[in-house]
């Protein structure tokens, strides 16, 4: 569904993404593992278009559209729900959802979507009137999710749904993440927490100093020595084997 | 004519006044709201729009105050002023974003700023060449029709700046609440990178911004002109400098601040001058600019500097 080839991406002179490959097939759930400051949230710009590469090729189904404009790739089917939640602050919550739908015209199936969106978060639909700068954390991400499935995407990139989160809303944000996966939308989500995000997740890359330097399906991901070391236990830090 | 009459009348002039800032301050305001920046052209855009309307008023065979209209016909020259000098201005602001200010968009620093000085100067001294500097004759064809209010007088005048500003500013309310361009255009406000990833087209979001804040501003050219009779090339600056003020004073980046700022600037330069002293307007103006930026800084209806963030 989506391919990362060979992608570079830089902010003026700080090289971010080096060489970066992922492949992401229709239906799975992929988690993207990684230190602070590794290039996560560069990857998740790179996807939107938010920032362009450099070289390499974003491609998806098919089609390279690493030159398009974010707009043109949200019309094609991808939809963010990005790090710290980026909600419109003054906007009531049903004007972020709205905002949301923002390139669609199909009214009936908006309205079907925003039905949905409320069975999944029944406690959006109680603060609709709200402005969604005076919701608590927990809140905002459940809207943040709503306003980019309002989009109806195909693929739906979440930087850091957990982050900041009670260990009981993590829970239910995961819950909804693999229901909104089971319900055809495939899913590319970036983690801090890594345990949590690989027993939702299909598949896993894990990124250093921006470069992939392990991928494999979540059980070898578990499985992996080093990984458990780094990541997955309280150890500190080790460079990695390579 | 009683202290209060007096008083009653300033308010009457006051509110006139303002509303005309208030428009003036709008496209502004509006402009820093969406890309924080002080755009200087837009002070020099109002009083082109108010020498484009006197054109249009010419070539309709209006000359001084000496051709006087009613009815119908009053209202069709009003109205083709109106929408001629709007649509004309809301252009010029288009062709300035797009040819001079986008490519400045995302350099750092006042590049852009400094650019709308510059623009600035430009439109001015261009007038300045055409027209001259003496200060023009403005056609009028109002009817002097009043009414009375207690002691004080309204003149048509007057009732003609109520009118058209409070069908703007709604207009305006309108759009931004009521519309999806609107709605985009509050979301790029409030954070342009996450409206962008909502699919939004920040580009044609700021072109909107210039084209409705130029064409208000054309519209309170037009206004300056019927009310004060005379314009000049520099009509600019003294009003640009009072509407700017008025952006401030409400809170930049904030419309209804901008609405509320341009009525409380026009009320202070009417009722404070007639208090002390006209010559006392420009000190009194600013005196309570700083005033409200030291126990204040982000305007009556500015949010805090937390909020933002
Ligand atoms: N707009 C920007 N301009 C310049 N440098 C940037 C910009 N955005 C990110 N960077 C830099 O790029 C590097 C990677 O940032 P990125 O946000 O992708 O990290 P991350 O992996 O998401 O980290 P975290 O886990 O802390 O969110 C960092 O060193 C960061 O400072
Ligand atoms: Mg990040």
């Amino acid at each position: 569904m989506l391919e990362f080839r060979d992608v570079d991406t830089f902010y003026g002179e700080l090289h971010v993404l080096k060489a970066v490959n992922y492949k992401i097939e229709q239906g799975e759930i992929v988690c993207l593992l990684g230190g602070n400051a590794c290039g996560k949230s560069t990857t998740m710009k790179t996807v939107l278009g938010v920032v362009q590469p450099k070289r390499g090729a974003v491609v998806l189904e098919g089609e390279d559209i690493s030159r398009l404009s974010t707009a043109e790739r949200v019309r094609r089917g991808i939809a963010p729900v990005p790090e710290a939640r980026r909600l419109f602050p003054r906007m009531t919550v049903y004007e972020n959802l709205m905002m949301g739908a923002y390139t669609r015209k199909d009214k009936a199936a908006i309205a079907e979507d925003l039905e949905r969106v409320y069975e999944l978060f029944p406690r959006v639909k109680e603060r609709l009137a709200q402005s969604a700068g005076t919701l608590s954390g927990g809140e905002q991400q459940m809207v943040a999710m709503g306003r980019a499935l309002m989009a109806r995407p195909r693929l739906l990139c979440m930087d850091e749904p957990s982050m900041g989160l009670s260990p009981a809303y993590v829970e239910q944000v995961f819950e909804i993440i693999q229901e909104i996966n089971r319900q055809g939308t495939t899913i590319f989500v970036v983690e801090q927490n890594a345990n949590m995000a690989l027993s939702i997740a299909h598949r896993g890359y894990v990124l250093q100093t921006g470069e992939v330097m392990l991928h494999g399906t979540a059980s070898e991901l578990l499985g992996n020595e080093w990984l458990q070391k780094v990541y997955l236990g309280q150890a500190e830090a080790t460079p990695a084997p390579r | 004519m009683t202290f209060s009459d007096v008083l009653l009348q300033q308010v009457i002039n006051g509110v006139s006044l303002g509303a005309m800032y208030a428009l003036l301050a709008l496209g502004f305001t509006m402009v820093y709201g969406i890309i924080e920046l002080i755009n200087f052209t837009h002070f020099s855009v109002f009083m082109v729009g108010s020498f484009i309307a006197m054109a249009v008023l010419l070539a309709v065979g209006l000359s001084g105050q000496s051709v006087i209209l009613t009815g119908l016909p009053l209202v069709a020259v009003l109205l083709l002023a109106l929408v001629v000098t709007m649509l004309a201005t809301g252009t010029l602001g288009v062709v300035i974003e797009r040819t001079a200010l986008r490519p400045l968009r995302n350099v750092p620093g006042t590049a852009a700023m400094i650019t709308t000085i510059g623009l600035a100067y430009i439109l001015t001294n261009l007038v300045l060449l055409l027209v001259g500097a003496q200060q023009e004759n403005y056609p009028n064809p109002l009817p002097n029709l009043t009414w009375h209010l207690g002691g004080a007088t309204v003149h048509l005048r007057e009732v003609l700046v109520w009118v058209v500003a409070a069908v703007l500013m709604l207009g305006l309310q309108l759009f931004v609440h009521h519309t999806k361009l609107g709605k985009a255009m509050q979301a790029t406000a409030q954070d342009a990178e996450a409206a962008r990833m909502m699919g939004v087209d920040v580009d044609r979001v700021v072109l909107t911004a210039f084209f409705l804040g130029s064409a208000l501003a054309g519209a309170a050219g037009l206004i300056f002109g019927l009310y004060y009779n005379v314009v000049d090339f520099q009509i600019g600056y003294t009003a640009g400098l009072r509407a700017f003020t008025a952006a401030v004073l409400g809170g930049i980046g904030n419309i209804p601040g901008a609405m509320l700022g341009g009525l409380l600037i026009g009320l202070i330069e009417s009722v404070g001058g007639q208090l002390i002293a006209v010559r006392w307007t420009d000190v009194i103006i600013f005196s309570i600019l700083v005033l409200v930026l030291v126990f204040r800084p982000t305007g009556l209806l500015g949010r805090s500097l937390a909020q933002r963030s």
